[in-house]
């Protein structure tokens, strides 16, 4: 098994037709992943790389039965899009877009509360590279080839430095259940918290790798969970510890304004609530092999 | 981004908020003959910077005369003001704001910020204003107020009456109150602010409710929408490096250390920095050079590191995703080759076509050093700066 997304995941990508999104749509169709629409107001009856083209998410979702989103829509108009989503009928959409505006958030998660939790919309990002289930289906910008299937749980604010955990899990010959990307903005779809929950609850996880980094209440929040709440063995590392204070550090979010924002704050309460932290990312993928072992022990 | 006290309050009293009768001048000549526009006998000028704590600083002086005003903006124009929020290197003064000195009652701290955990705007106030917001949290906790707004409907009535009985405003005074929290809210949501404060705002001696002071930020995301708040920008005010490095697309801040740093993406930027403290060494700057590392794109990059004089070694770490790292490897080899630099550099390539990365920068003939992963690529920037200073040493 795998959280959010797998092979029967049937995937609409909004703004299909830019070039950054064919690019990437290809990528993920030639990782196996079923691209099954995609959506651009005006451009409806066209084809994208075989797949066919949608003037909006209802139609799209009427005709294909899509399920899954990916936003691909230039900053002014990508919070639009996603509460497009919302209403349609998705179950899981990914925002890769990085620059959109704080209140524009604000209104896409006050927006997504108009429908029962059964039926709400789950949003990663945006500001991410996606979620990834390796050997199943990738979601997002990152090269499929660096993760192997496996039982590892990866969540990371940052995009690059979740691509460095799983190469170094693939070199020590550990695979990934899923990757989940939150993104980097301050106010984000899914939170450190959420994302763990379902990693808890997915029997094929069995141990999870969470990545931050300076600014915000989410890795607290997430220390708080895995102490009352979380069986599986987490490791961490929290990027920014020479970051200095009151600077935005290049993510929208990465800004240290309060007390318990800073990287040495986050580290000590994380190890604090049982978590393994790692102190550097070069032994990110180590340290995650020696909790395995002394789990297996 | 950050503008000045003079035009928050501009931009608040637009909303409603009431603020003191005040004037801008770019001299000590502009300043004196402003406030004999105002009238009145007392005046306060007040530097214009983008940082708090200019009080205790020397940038804000109570004048009684057209005379002192002069000498008191004199003294301003063409220095540095540092505060704890500046930074060492501090802030230059070019504009001074005047304003009539008011008698107040009572201070008060209000803040709007967005708030991270509840998603939403917040309100922050207490009864002990003048203080900063740290400060009061640290000695007056049980003064603080804070109210979240339902960004569905906006600040209600109700919601703005509970906070001004809340900090004791007096009943009259209430409506007045209300109206001032009801327009910081709407300017914050109109304008796509991320910061509205108003520390000291104060009950006057004639029973008024004023802004004393103002700051706003902005969402640099929405600037598109706001064309008019984007050209309040102050480049006067911002690291000239970083001011460069933006408008070209770069992501870079400066810091005090010796070594540069090259980067793809933000999270791996500051991993690099840290990692290159716990081997010892500083890091001279963040910079995210973003996807997709074109060969021009590092060129620029290493022209922006090497532009600061501390740099003594050069750390590059690129995590080739979507890249490969063959054309990455091209990319520094281009730059180096058309702008040799006269430190070490340390290439650390990841990812995709590593091999082959490897290869080209063996091949260039250039003096660059490699290595595998970022703690060694870290360890070999500390030791190549060490022993290249030793070098310079000896050569003095």
């Amino acid at each position: 098994m795998s959280i959010l997304l797998d092979r029967s995941s049937r995937v609409v990508v909004q703004g299909i037709t830019g070039r950054m999104a064919q690019f990437h749509t290809r990528e993920m169709l030639d990782y196996g992943t079923q691209v099954v629409a995609g959506v651009v107001p005006g451009k409806g009856g066209e084809t994208v790389l075989g797949v066919p083209v949608f003037n909006t998410m209802k139609e799209a979702v009427a005709a294909t039965g899509c399920d899954t989103s990916l936003v691909f829509v230039p900053p002014p108009f990508a919070a639009d899009s996603i509460m497009e989503a919302a209403d349609g009928g998705i179950r899981y959409c990914v925002c890769i877009t990085d620059g959109i505006p704080a209140q524009d958030m604000i209104r896409v998660k006050r927006y997504m509360l108009r429908y029962p939790r059964e039926r709400r919309m789950v949003l990663t990002g945006p500001n991410c590279a996606g979620t990834i289930s390796p050997g199943k289906a990738l979601l997002g910008i990152m090269p499929g080839h660096i993760y192997l299937p496996g039982y590892v749980g990866i969540v990371s604010r940052s995009g690059t430095l979740g691509y460095e955990a799983a190469q170094q899990l693939k070199d020590g010959g550990i695979g990934v259940s899923t990757s989940v990307g939150i993104g980097g903005d301050p106010i984000n779809g899914s939170s450190f918290r959420d994302i763990l929950e379902r990693f808890e609850a997915d029997p094929d996880t069995h141990v999870v790798c969470m990545i931050g980094e300076i600014g915000g209440p989410q890795e607290a929040e997430a220390a708080a969970y895995i102490q009352n709440h979380m069986t599986k063995p987490v490791i961490a590392y929290i990027a920014g510890l020479t970051a200095p204070k009151g600077r935005t550090m290049g993510h929208a979010g990465a800004i240290i304004s309060a007390f318990g924002e800073s990287a040495s704050e986050k580290v000590e309460i994380l190890t604090a609530a049982g978590v393994t932290v790692a102190e550097n990312p070069s032994v990110i993928g180590e340290t995650v092999a020696r909790v395995i072992a002394r789990r297996a022990a | 981004m950050d503008i000045h006290e003079y035009q928050a309050k501009e931009i608040l009293a637009r909303f409603g908020v009431a603020v003191p009768a005040g004037a801008l001048a770019y001299s000590p000549e502009q300043a004196a003959y402003r406030a004999r526009e105002l009238g009145g006998d007392r005046w306060i000028v007040k530097a214009q910077v983008h940082a708090g704590g200019r009080g205790k600083a020397g940038g804000i002086k109570l004048c009684n005369s057209e005379h002192e005003i002069h000498e008191a903006s004199e003294a301003m124009f063409g220095q540095k003001i540092v505060t704890h929020q500046t930074g060492p290197e501090g802030k230059g003064i070019y504009r001074v704001y005047v304003e009539n000195a008011v008698d107040f009652t009572r201070e008060i701290y209000l803040g709007f910020v967005l708030d991270r955990t509840s998603q939403r705007v917040m309100i922050v106030a207490s009864s002990e204003g003048g203080m900063e917001i740290e400060d009061i949290s640290a000695s007056r906790p049980e003064s603080i107020v804070r109210s979240t707004v339902e960004p569905a409907v906006g600040l209600q009535e109700f919601q703005a009456r509970e906070i001004a009985f809340k900090l004791g405003i007096p009943a009259a005074l209430t409506q007045a109150m209300v109206r001032t929290l009801q327009g910081c809210y709407r300017a914050f949501r109109d304008l796509d602010a991320t910061m509205v404060e108003i520390n000291p705002l104060v009950v006057t001696a004639d029973n008024r409710i004023l802004a004393l002071d103002a700051k706003m930020t902005f969402d640099t995301n929405a600037l598109f929408r706001h064309p008019q708040i984007a050209e309040l920008r102050d480049k006067s005010q911002e690291d000239p490096r970083e001011s460069r490095a933006a408008d070209r697309g770069l992501n870079y801040i400066g810091l005090s250390g010796n070594i540069g740093c090259i980067v793809n993406g933000a999270g791996l930027a500051m991993a690099t920095m840290d990692t290159i403290k716990l081997a010892g060494g500083e890091p001279a700057n963040f910079l995210d050079i973003g996807g997709g590392a074109t060969p021009d794109r590092v060129a620029r990059a290493f022209r922006l590191v090497m532009s600061d004089r501390n740099v003594q070694a050069v750390l590059v770490n690129i995590f080739a995703g979507i890249n490969r790292c063959d054309w990455v490897a091209e990319g520094v080899v281009q730059a180096l080759t058309a702008e040799p630099v006269d430190v070490p550099v340390i290439v650390r390539l990841s990812g995709t076509n590593v091999e082959e990365g490897q290869k080209i920068l063996a091949q260039s003939g250039l003096p660059i050093l490699r290595a595998n992963t970022l703690m060694e690529a870290a360890e070999r920037a500390v030791t190549a700066w060490k022993n290249d200073r030793k070098q310079m040493m000896r050569a003095v």
